[in-house]
């Protein structure tokens, strides 16, 4: 069973929104039978203010594919197509007070739909249509798509993939091309020593700094053998961390607490010390 | 409001025979069936008479059982045992419908240098017994074929297989989980080495399976430890689990008959019911030859997840096959075997029964379920265009 919100619970079942708008000034339609979800958005848009004046869907889905289509539906109603487009599929999730991590994906279906029907009303080529080499024949998924996901919500696993993009959900034989593109989506983004900055960080960019390390270079090294870290404090130069998953009493703890160290004081600081929470 | 329990392939309701019978062993008979002195000697001869109720359900000698922790353990202990009997040889052969006790302990064999061939189904969920005879090889390790399946309720032809099976010399394995109790099942008559059954889905308690082994079939234990089952499974007893399962197994057996004749009235009147009552539904798998209780039905145009949502604002209670109730995302494997469409499959439902269902039960879902799907259908982009299509 999954862990909804009542905020998913109440809006499955009582949905706003629902329905067709008799001439659309645009359609954005995602998703199909097939994938087990779909998504069709109508908008009414006021031409002389770009402003969306109406919004309904039908959903072809899960509890949180509906819930989703209605989160969309309110949160861009009153909008500009160019503020609408600032609403990312993290706004939807958080307009439903979360989604589980596996539900992700039709959040991001809820994105994709608004973008088609923007495309559709602006006359541009719609963006399913992106240039790009399918890698999920199951659930259609292209490379373009799982690169941007994997960027604009920053995963590490193949399992996040998944969850936020149904690839690799289906028969799992693309699993291997999901995880060559997750090695070069985060290989490109390596972090480089800011050899300028090193000398003179504030405390927030300390922090934030090695947030990032975490995030980009130890995360997804401990994920791929099933363990994880996270950040618990920054204590002047003492970084509090906790060990997560397969980490947590594996022997070999001491060891990945001074390697994340030791990648600590190389990146940020030399005074830095990591001990485990 | 009443909880109408139509998930019984899941998981069942402890009897309450079963529940009394079990009572004692949590209060005054806690002693440990292995020790010396009157005090846990005693709860000894209870397991003995549990063993005697659960060999009787399928017609087989009591020393040719032994009671483990659940279906899966059952299913991995048979597997391996017959792996580590003929050590040189390599081929496992089993089928793509199985549950994930045999499935993914075979899968695991074949990382580990073992050759498996999954046998396909056919579109109504059956075996083609010329491609099972034509897979089997002098190295052939072990065979395992379920009796009966859990999502579609098809029952394989288990006499023909063990005779197919025993003419080409190889070890048979059954998971029976689904179908002991079910159906008669008689270990006389259908000559497999080895069967696995569970408790919990004959109405005894949760951790609770045991392992029939041929008399005469080599065997090589699983969990190794203490000298408990005769060697043949370590580990103190689960007494009063054990105790509850015997229950649960002589009422099956008592019931089998009677119990089989209503549960297939009701669940064919809920089937043929929503059939009427639904239109572009279809029944996943072969109506012949199936459990009693069981049907799946696929609901086009519509999601499992969201039809078992709001039967539960109902409290009805049932399962799909739909990738969004995986935790993987990924549709059933059963179906997709059986070449069901992903279409059909997103949308399917399997509604299982147990004698404990009343006619008000299905009563309930015939005049909850049309309206939930009209809704979901009126919700979709797709629903419109169910008369266009079909």
């Amino acid at each position: 069973m999954w862990e909804y919100t009542e905020k998913v619970k109440e809006l499955f079942l009582h949905p706003k929104n629902v329905g067709e708008i008799e001439n659309p000034d645009a359609v954005g339609e995602v998703g199909s039978l097939v994938c087990g979800d779909a998504l069709k958005l109508y908008l009414k848009i006021d031409r002389a203010t770009g402003r969306i004046t109406d919004a309904k869907f039908q959903t072809f889905g899960c509890a949180s594919a509906i819930a989703s289509s209605t989160a969309l539906t309110e949160l861009i109603k009153g909008k500009t197509l160019d503020e609408a487009l600032k609403v990312t599929n993290q706004d939807l999730a958080e307009y439903l007070g979360g989604l589980p991590r596996e539900k992700m994906h039709c959040s991001v279906m809820g994105r994709e739909a608004l973008e088609a029907a923007v495309a559709n009303y602006r006359g541009e080529k719609p963006p399913e249509a992106e240039e790009g080499e399918i890698i999920c024949q199951c659930y259609g998924v292209t490379d373009q798509k799982i690169r941007r996901v994997i960027q604009e919500n920053n995963l590490h696993t193949v399992e996040d993939i998944t969850n936020f993009t149904k690839a690799g959900g289906g028969c799992g034989s693309c699993i291997p091309d999901i995880e060559n593109l997750l090695k070069n989506v985060w290989a490109e983004k390596t972090v480089e020593p800011p050899a300028a900055v090193k000398k003179k960080l504030t405390n927030i960019q300390k922090i934030a700094l090695i947030q990032d390390i975490l995030e980009r270079e130890i995360r997804p090294l401990l994920q791929a053998d099933g363990g994880d870290v996270e950040l618990v404090d920054v204590e002047g130069n003492k970084v509090i961390v906790s060990l997560r998953g397969m980490c947590t009493g594996c022997l070999m703890a001491d060891v990945t607490v001074k390697n994340i160290e030791n990648r600590m004081k190389e990146l940020v600081n030399e005074e830095l010390v990591v001990e485990a929470a | 409001m009443k909880t109408v329990y139509l998930d019984n392939n899941a998981t069942t309701r402890v009897a309450d025979e079963v529940r009394e019978a079990m009572s004692p062993y949590f209060s005054e008979l806690y002693g440990n069936p292995s020790s010396m002195h009157t005090f846990g000697g005693q709860v000894h001869r209870n397991i003995e008479v549990a063993r005697e109720k659960a060999a009787a359900l399928i017609n087989a000698d009591p020393e040719e059982i032994i009671f483990t922790s659940c279906g899966t353990e059952s299913d991995n202990t048979a597997i391996m045992s017959c792996l580590e009997s003929a050590p040189h040889k390599k081929h496992i052969l089993t089928t793509r419908v199985e549950h994930p006790a045999v499935l993914n302990f075979c899968k695991t064999m074949a990382r580990r240098g073992y050759r498996v061939t999954f046998l396909p189904v056919d579109r109504s969920g059956s075996l083609n017994l010329e491609e099972l005879k034509a897979s089997i090889t002098d190295d052939t390790a072990v065979v395992s074929i379920m009796y009966a399946n859990n999502e579609s309720g098809v029952i394989f032809p288990m006499d023909q297989i063990s005779e197919i099976v025993k003419s080409r010399g190889a070890p048979l394995h059954t998971d029976a989980v689904q179908a002991a109790g079910k159906v008669p099942v008689d270990v006389r008559k259908v000559p497999v080495d080895m069967m696995s059954i569970s408790g919990h889905k004959i109405h005894a308690p949760k951790g609770i399976g045991a392992l029939y082994i041929r008399r005469g079939v080599r065997f090589i234990p699983y969990i190794i430890g203490g000298h408990q089952e005769k060697g043949r499974r370590a580990g103190t007893e689960n007494v009063a689990a054990i105790v509850g399962f015997g229950v649960a197994c002589e009422l099956a057996k008592k019931h089998v008959n009677t119990a089989t004749a209503t549960v297939r009235q009701l669940r064919d009147r809920l089937e043929q019911g929503l059939l009427a009552a639904c239109p572009d539904t279809r029944v996943n798998g072969d109506t012949h030859n199936r459990l009693p209780n069981t049907t799946n039905i696929s609901f086009e145009y519509v999601e499992g997840e969201a039809i078992l949502l709001r039967l539960n604002e109902y409290n009805i209670c049932a399962s799909s096959g739909s990738a969004c109730t995986s935790g993987s995302l990924e549709p059933s494997h059963v179906l997709r075997s059986m070449g069901v469409p992903f279409t059909a499959i997103h949308g399917s439902v399997r509604f299982s029964l147990s004698a404990y269902n009343t006619d008000d039960d299905i009563e309930m879902v015939l005049r909850i379920m049309p309206g939930i799907i009209t809704e979901l259908r009126e919700l979709s982009p797709y629903g419109r265009e169910v008369k266009r299509s079909f």
